[in-house]
């Protein structure tokens, strides 16, 4: 998908207001952003800066007021809903903040949906859905449901659904938000390890600068707009790539 | 990709076990209650249409007493063999004029003993009923001028005396009397009141006047009118007829009754549609109170199951595959409890009419629509809060409250 001409994702002055009228807020005010493919991006800032609001365009769930979005060189406010769907299903991952499970279903069964909508034969998808849920440290909660889960469990159920079909972007909103800090560090590892072999590019909302510290960019947030781009270190010596 | 879908819509099903009993239920509730009640008002308009059928429609009931209201015989006297031979004589377009003397007894066969009414009359008696005779024949002409003590019995002494042997030729003994079976009627099963009608001995009138009511009055004439004929203008002019005989003054009113069981018929038969359309009316409160408890249970489970569309169209569904697989899931629901319904309902309404002792008679069409009609309510109630889910951006569907 993505072009060499083109970086794989490319904001370009976009805008996204809620409500109307008087009650109109603009949670987004203009927001210029490129991403290459194979990047390890983290975007930082305080609570309401639209770090969520952004991710939520990036991962092409809501459209921009305004602006451009360009996935891969194509804008995507000209792609029918169906080639949003396509775009979704075989090659975006997303983590949601507030995990969005399926209720009173198992994480098994919450991991093999998307493997299940990209048409993967039984054996197969299970086989995956398996070892992601073993990758995020769940290796026996298969059959538990998120009421049964703990909330840093059920996160990582998110994240192994997001993994589980090795797509091209993974976007992931505070994926880590639940978790201890051994625990975020491994999932950190997890996603490094992924950008590094599986070449997934991944777009990653982070509180904290040790999360940060991962990725090979931190894109920081204040009110609506990007107020700095740094280029991050790595704590270990098998770190990122330099840019 | 079906495959899939069913897949899902099964998950669905299973994940969601009290939503879905819940639908299942209202459907059953909904198809069984029309089903059984119409059923159940059918057999009853059966039987009744069945019963005027067998009474013969051109039956003019004759009795001493009072036309209006409850009075009965008090005072009025009864019929005499003329009177019998009169209206035979000078009434046109009869077929037949049966007069009847009454009594009961018990009747002993063997070691066997049934109480039971006899009935005293001529052989019109048979073509007025309609009745046929099974085996052995009815009265000689003999036998009915000189009252002898022979008889034709109903089906209900058969059984209760004589069993599976064969009761013509036998002999039956009725309080003191002994008498000959010549003859044994078609059974006819209970009447529109609920009376047994094979229970019962037939004789030649005199021997009856005889040997068990000791004079020679005859209380009740039955006639058949000729089925192209009025009972209308007969039933004038047997009125005008007994009028003279019994010498009526104009400005008197009459000691006697006509009965016409065409009236009856029109009678029974309003009754039983009232009842028909009661039962319908009940049926369709139930249908509705079903349909209502799905809507109930679908919109209380539309902010969920928005949600939840949210997330599968977040993960790369498509909106046919997400609407496909609700489709699946209320269709599948919906035949369960139909096809549920449906069984409970031919269960109940059989058991219900074998109690009430009507005939049973499903109707087809209308099991077809009761299942349509339930059908289409879970469908819609399921299918349509996913239609309007599944158009919805990704993230609105998510955040929906
Ligand atoms: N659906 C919505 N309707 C109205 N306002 C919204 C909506 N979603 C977000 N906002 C507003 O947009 C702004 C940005 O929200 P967003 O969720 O993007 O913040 P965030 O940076 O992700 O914060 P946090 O770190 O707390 O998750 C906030 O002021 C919020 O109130
Ligand atoms: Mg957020």
């Amino acid at each position: 998908m993505a072009d060499k001409k083109h970086a794989l994702i490319s904001l370009t002055r976009v805008t996204k207001a809620y409500g109307s009228n008087e009650a109109r807020i603009f949670a987004l005010r203009g927001i210029d952003l490129s991403i290459e493919s194979g990047e390890f991006i983290s975007v930082m800032g305080p609570s309401g800066s639209g770090k969520s609001t952004c991710m939520n365009i990036l991962g092409c769930l809501d459209t921009p007021t305004s602006g451009q979005y360009k996935f891969g060189g194509v804008e995507v406010s000209h792609m029918s809903r169906k080639q949003l769907a396509t775009l979704r299903r075989f090659y975006l991952g997303f983590v949601f903040q507030g995990f969005n499970l399926l209720n009173r279903t198992t994480a098994m069964e919450n991991v093999e949906l998307p493997l299940v909508y990209r048409g993967m034969p039984p054996k197969k998808r299970k086989a995956l859905a398996r070892k992601a849920l073993e990758q995020v440290g769940l290796a026996g909660r298969e059959a538990h449901t998120p009421g049964e889960l703990s909330g840093g469990q059920q996160q990582r159920v998110a994240i192994a659904r997001a993994i589980a079909t090795t797509p091209s972007v993974l976007f992931a909103d505070e994926p880590t938000g639940n978790l201890d800090t051994a625990k975020s560090h491994e999932i950190m590892e997890l996603l490094k390890q992924l950008n590094q072999e599986q070449k997934i590019t991944v777009v990653m909302v982070t509180h904290e600068s040790d999360m940060a510290a991962y990725s090979d960019r931190i894109i920081h947030f204040v009110d609506g707009q990007v107020a700095d781009v740094e280029n991050g270190q790595t704590p270990t010596a098998k770190g990122g790539q330099d840019r | 990709m079906i495959r899939n879908t069913f897949i899902l819509a099964f998950r669905g099903i299973r994940r969601n076990v009290m939503r879905s009993v819940l639908t299942i239920l209202g459907i059953i509730i909904g198809v069984a209650a029309v089903i059984t009640l119409v059923t159940i008002g059918n057999g009853t308009t059966a039987q009744v249409t069945q019963q005027i059928a067998a009474m013969g429609t051109n039956v003019l009931l004759i009795s001493p007493g009072q036309r209006h209201g409850p009075g009965g015989a008090a005072g009025a006297p009864n019929f005499s063999v003329k009177d019998v031979q009169a209206i035979e004589q000078q009434i046109n377009d009869l077929a037949g004029v049966a007069p009847a003397v009454s009594a009961s007894a018990v009747a002993v066969a063997g070691n066997q003993n049934w109480s039971t009414s006899i009935t005293g009359t001529t052989n019109d008696f048979f073509t007025v009923r309609n009745w046929t005779i099974k085996a052995g024949r009815t009265f000689s002409q003999n036998e009915i001028n000189a009252g002898r003590t022979v008889c034709v019995v109903g089906d209900t002494i058969r059984v209760n005396l004589f069993g599976d042997t064969d009761p013509v030729g036998q002999k039956l003994r009725l309080g003191r009397v002994s008498c000959q079976i010549v003859g044994l009627l078609e059974a006819k099963g209970n009447s529109s009141m609920g009376r047994d009608q094979d229970d019962c001995v037939i004789m030649p009138m005199k021997a009856v006047q005889r040997r068990f009511s000791g004079n020679k009055d005859i209380p009740f004439i039955q006639v058949a009118v000729k089925s192209d004929a009025s009972t209308t203008t007969a039933s004038a002019a047997i009125q005008s007829l007994l009028r003279k005989r019994r010498h009526i003054a104009d400005n008197e009113e009459d000691n006697f009754r006509i009965m016409d069981t065409k009236e009856l018929a029109t009678m029974l038969t309003s009754t039983t549609k009232t009842m028909t359309a009661l039962l319908g009316a009940v049926a369709a409160v139930s249908l509705l109170v079903g349909g209502i408890g799905i809507m109930n249970i679908m919109l209380v489970s539309v902010t969920e199951r928005t949600r939840e569309i949210g997330i599968r169209l977040a993960i790369g569904a498509y909106e046919h595959e997400v609407l496909l697989q609700f489709l699946v899931e209320s269709v599948v629901l919906s035949s369960f409890g139909g096809i549920f319904g449906i069984i409970l309902a031919l269960a109940a309404s059989f058991g219900g009419t074998k109690m009430l002792g009507i005939p049973f008679a499903p109707d087809i069409s209308i099991i077809i629509i009761a299942f349509f009609f339930s059908a289409a309510v879970g469908v819609v109630f399921g299918y349509f809060p996913a239609l309007k889910a599944a158009r919805m951006d990704p993230i609105d569907a998510l955040r929906h409250e």
